[in-house]
């Protein structure tokens, strides 16, 4: 349900998670990372997709900053990163997100002929 | 056109600047009027606003419901204090999540600038612990909450 508006969010830092949370299935691996530090074969295993899918996710949400991998021996466990989930739970998160949405499609209304526009050219 | 811009001012305050290819008046009647307001303000998408119910005269209240697919939904409540059309607006409002959060005193104006206009809201906190907890900083939670939260949030 997220939407980004590329001319407005360039200033803001939320633009690479959201983006990265676009997808169900890395909501999903976010959703799993919540309950504790994970490796590749265990988030694969739930999602019924390769290694080498679920490591491009992982890469994306690395990426985005959501989640950390440290290097134990051979594994590559995963864990999200807490900061990085509250900005976007918080509430100022939510308002600037709501808010893009918001004057994005406010710039198209005004953008428009407004009914009474209409009204008064039809009826002259 | 500055995109839109969110600072934090002092302890208390959330100020918001935008700016808009349109004329102060017509910024402001898609701020207080329902049949407009509810074409735009709807946050992500996915959501529409089944209920827009607005009298921004002073003393009067106005009330917006949010629902999505899901079937989440969610509401503001809020009454205005002050309306000079079309250059500023006060008005009090708080969300219902369906808790009410604490009452956010806002007020915006609407200046002409250029061929356009320039928005800017001050949004007022009760305290500065009120914001910091809205803001979610020094503010443990459990990561738990934060994932409900954010799948609210992601729809």
């Amino acid at each position: 349900m997220i939407v980004l508006y590329n001319d407005l969010v360039q200033t803001l830092d939320l633009n690479a998670p959201f983006a990265a949370l676009a997808d169900p299935t890395r909501r999903a691996i976010l959703a799993r990372l919540c309950q504790g530090e994970a490796g590749v074969m265990e988030l694969a295993a739930p999602f019924n997709l390769s290694q080498p899918a679920i490591s491009r996710h992982l890469k994306v949400l690395e990426n985005a900053g959501l989640i950390t991998r440290r290097v134990d021996r051979t594994r590559r466990p995963c864990k999200v990163v807490p900061e990085a989930v509250d900005e976007l739970t918080s509430w100022l998160s939510r308002l600037r997100v709501a808010m893009e949405a918001n004057y994005a499609r406010l710039d198209q209304l005004l953008a428009q002929p407004t009914n009474d526009d209409n009204n008064e050219t039809s009826r002259t | 056109m500055k995109p839109l811009e969110l600072k934090l001012n002092g302890d208390t305050q959330v100020i918001v600047t935008r700016e808009f290819a349109a004329s102060p008046e017509a910024v402001f009647r898609a701020h207080v009027e329902p049949d407009l307001i509810r074409q735009w303000m709807l946050g992500p998408d996915g959501w529409t606003m089944p209920e827009c119910v607005a009298d921004f005269r002073p003393g009067g209240s106005f009330r917006y419901v949010w629902a999505n697919e899901e079937g989440e939904s969610f509401s503001i409540t809020g009454e205005c204090i002050a309306c000079e059309p079309f250059s500023r607006l006060e008005h009090i409002e708080r969300m219902h999540l369906p808790d009410p959060t604490p009452d956010n005193h806002i007020v915006t104006t609407f200046d002409p600038d250029g061929e356009g206009t320039l928005m800017t809201m001050v949004m007022t906190l009760p305290s500065a612990e009120v914001r910091s907890t809205m803001l979610g900083t020094g503010m443990e939670r459990g990561m738990e909450v934060s994932y409900q939260r954010l799948e609210a949030l992601l729809g």
